[in-house]
């Protein structure tokens, strides 16, 4: 693999707030046509780690590429060709959407300008609405019109930052099919989400939690990163059986999923023995194999454990 | 990849953004409407006459009589307070040209037989020519030169000369108003509000464009972009200037058919200072804009520009009637400089060569407005 086949490329990124390691050293390498995973709880760092790669943040450490590009010194051609989708809606309420697309063709002299918009417009299906007013979107078509809007320049690298927040899962999963579309036309993508089956989409993951990079690598990696055994009980009075597990030695943690819990450890041995003292024929024990869900959950339990 | 250098100003750019601005100022109807509602409204309230007492104002003498009763003259009008005795000066022209520039606001003319007439008890003739602009910086000291008249040479006037302090007033101040003979306020307060309007409604639009994109959150997007600093700047500049020029023009229409203000001097010399003017305070507005956190900052900062605008620029009060750290104060003001530019034209039908010194301030304050404006304008979330 050539250098040149990687988009992203730093290592050693870090961003201090206040005194605070908000982003703390991170690695990451991203090839062409990839479609990258940012994962972790709110807070964790991952909008600050997107900003810096984009531009709109100077790193306090660390160094890298973006497209080819420093991301300390060439903020400008870095911007030329990335298109970033803000955690928040960030275009104008009070522009039509055709105005919106257009301003944005404008800022990036897009070629052709009229015929890019009505393009993107169609692809997007947003041809009929091109007169309403970006404020009276719902959800799913401000996302849409942020998405248009950020691919008009034809960029080479897309960060999303939580693109589906608020998407209701039709809406969601015809997202997704698009970026798989554009990933496989070569376009690079590193997508931030809270949603596990959104993380199973990506080609790989990484898992944040308090500025730090706990976990990475395609979602069997991710998943082995955490050596852990989960069960899965089912019957009447969950929550006594909850209260009653939590605290056992071998217990790390009582999830509820819908009409069953999950319960996780790291030591298998000691784990069986804390669900057999409690076992009494009146609940359905099962073996699983752990979730994603299930790994993150114990990852951000031990990172809190080192942070405090 | 293109290899074109990003760091270069882009036409294109820069009309992206006037465009949007336009658009959204056509979809903002209540801001619409205050910027044609606060030049009617302000009208209305300016009106009024607004009163004060001012004094040491600066006077020039032209005395052909040196004698001394003469001298007793000037040093009474001295001691009223009203008058400074600022130029002495023996040419007529010199005398006009110090009046029309503003340098005085009187001139004193002593003639050559002030004494000889004195001594046969003619009454001679002194003539005050001021400049009436303002009726309220000019009306009060006028009004002291009568106490003066009568009482000013009684201890000159002793022994044999004791009968000609008998008659009532042995000297005749005659007044000549210069520029508005009428002495009606709405002349000077009128075209004063040219000044204050563009100063409230440049620097408070202005003030929320760069704080609204912040708060609305689509500044970050902006920042995304590979949009310049300055392209920002002028791009949202540009249409806030029409928006300047449909204000002075409202105003200086109603200046003219409602209050019948005299229009001596060339409205186009008017219309093109008035680009500077505006342009300063859309900088000020802006260098707000990179300073607030929200709208209600931005608002804040603009009230508080505006406050010494009107207070200390002359418009409220006469210029020369303040405390002398206030002149200096509103010196630093553009309105300050912008209203004598207005009256100037307007009222006394100044040239270019008449109001050049105020034009130089303006353009100092706009530059480094606008320095400073761009410098604190963040490229970056940092
Ligand atoms: N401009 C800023 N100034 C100070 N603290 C910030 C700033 N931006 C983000 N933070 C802090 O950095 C941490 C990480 O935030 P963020 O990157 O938004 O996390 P995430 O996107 O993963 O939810 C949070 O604690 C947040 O409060
Ligand atoms: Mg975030």
């Amino acid at each position: 693999m050539s250098a040149t086949d990687l988009v992203i490329d730093v290592t050693g990124v870090t961003k201090i707030f206040d005194g605070k390691k908000v982003v703390d050293s991170i690695d990451l390498s991203v090839r062409r046509g990839e479609i990258y995973g940012f994962l972790g709880p709110n807070g964790s760092g991952k909008t600050t780690f997107i900003r810096m790669l984009c531009g709109l943040l100077t790193p306090d450490a660390g160094s890298g590429t973006c497209l080819g590009y420093d991301v300390r010194t060439q903020q400008a051609q870095i911007k030329a060709h990335v298109g970033y989708m803000t955690q928040r809606f960030s275009y104008y309420e009070d522009l039509s959407i055709r105005e919106n697309l257009d301003f944005i063709a404008r800022i990036y002299d897009v070629p052709d300008r009229g015929a890019a918009v009505d393009r993107s417009l169609e692809r997007l299906g947003l041809q009929n609405r091109s007169k309403q007013l970006a404020g009276q979107l719902s959800g799913g078509w401000k996302q849409r019109l942020a998405l248009a809007a950020c691919l008009i320049h034809s960029p080479q690298l897309l960060l999303l930052d939580e693109p589906t927040a608020g998407v209701d899962p039709k809406a969601r999963r015809e997202f997704w099919d698009e970026i798989h579309q554009l990933a496989a036309d070569g376009l690079t993508v590193l997508i931030t989400t809270h949603y596990m089956d959104e993380a199973e989409r990506c080609h790989r993951l990484a898992y944040l939690a308090y500025g730090r990079m706990l976990a990475r690598g395609t979602l069997a990696e991710v998943l082995s990163t955490v050596n852990l055994t989960t069960w899965t009980v089912s019957g009447p009075n969950l929550r006594t059986l909850a209260a009653t597990l939590r605290g056992r030695p071998g217990v790390e943690q009582v999830v509820a999923f819908g009409n069953m819990l999950h319960v996780s450890g790291r030591d298998a041995a000691q784990l069986e023995q804390a669900i057999a003292a409690v076992r009494d024929g009146s609940h359905e024990w099962t073996r699983v194999r752990s979730g994603l869900e299930d790994v993150f959950i114990s990852l951000m339990a031990g990172a809190k454990d080192n942070f405090a | 990849m293109s290899a074109e250098t990003p760091r270069r100003l882009s036409a294109h750019r820069l009309w992206a953004i006037v465009l949007k601005e336009f658009i959204q100022m056509k979809r903002d109807r209540v801001t619409f409407a205050m910027m044609i509602g606060i030049p009617l409204m302000q009208l209305m309230l300016f009106g009024f006459a607004i009163n004060s007492d001012p004094k040491h104002l600066p006077t020039a003498i032209r005395a052909a009589d040196q004698g001394p009763f003469a001298r007793t003259l000037v040093a009474a009008l001295r001691q009223s307070d009203y008058f400074a005795l600022t130029r002495e000066t023996a040419s007529e022209a010199e005398a006009e040209r110090l009046l029309q520039v503003g340098d005085v606001q009187f001139i004193i003319n002593i003639p050559e037989d002030f004494s000889r007439k004195l001594l046969r008890g003619e009454q001679p003739t002194v003539l005050i020519e001021a400049d009436a602009t303002d009726p309220a910086a000019t009306g009060p000291a006028i009004s002291a030169t009568r106490a003066i008249a009568d009482t000013v040479l009684d201890r000159d006037l002793t022994g044999p000369l004791a009968r000609l302090r008998a008659k009532a007033g042995p000297i005749d101040f005659q007044i000549h108003a210069h520029y508005n003979p009428e002495n009606i306020t709405q002349y000077n307060v009128v075209p004063g509000l040219m000044g204050v309007v563009l100063t409230m409604t440049m620097v408070v639009i202005t003030a929320l464009a760069i704080t609204r994109e912040r708060e609305r959150g689509t500044m970050e997007n902006l920042l995304a972009t590979p949009v310049r600093p300055v392209e920002v700047m002028v791009g949202k500049i540009l249409p806030y200037i029409v928006v300047g020029y449909i204000q002075a023009s409202l105003i200086l229409l109603a200046a003219r058919f409602i209050f019948g203000v005299p229009m001596i001097g060339n409205l186009f010399l008017l219309y093109g200072v008035s680009l500077l003017f505006i342009a300063a305070n859309l900088a000020v507005g802006i260098t707000f804009s990179t300073l607030a956190t929200n709208q209600l900052q931005a608002v804040q900062m603009a009230f508080f520009f505006f406050l010494p605008s009107i207070l200390l620029s002359g418009f409220m009060f006469p210029f020369r009637g303040m405390p002398e750290w206030a002149q200096w104060i509103g010196t630093c003001l553009p309105n300050t400089h912008f209203l004598r530019i207005v009256r100037g034209i307007l009222l006394k039908g100044n040239g270019l060569s008449e109001i050049a010194p105020e034009i130089w301030p303006l353009l100092l304050f706009l530059a480094v407005a606008m320095t400073i404006g761009v410098k604190r304008y963040r490229q970056t979330l940092d």
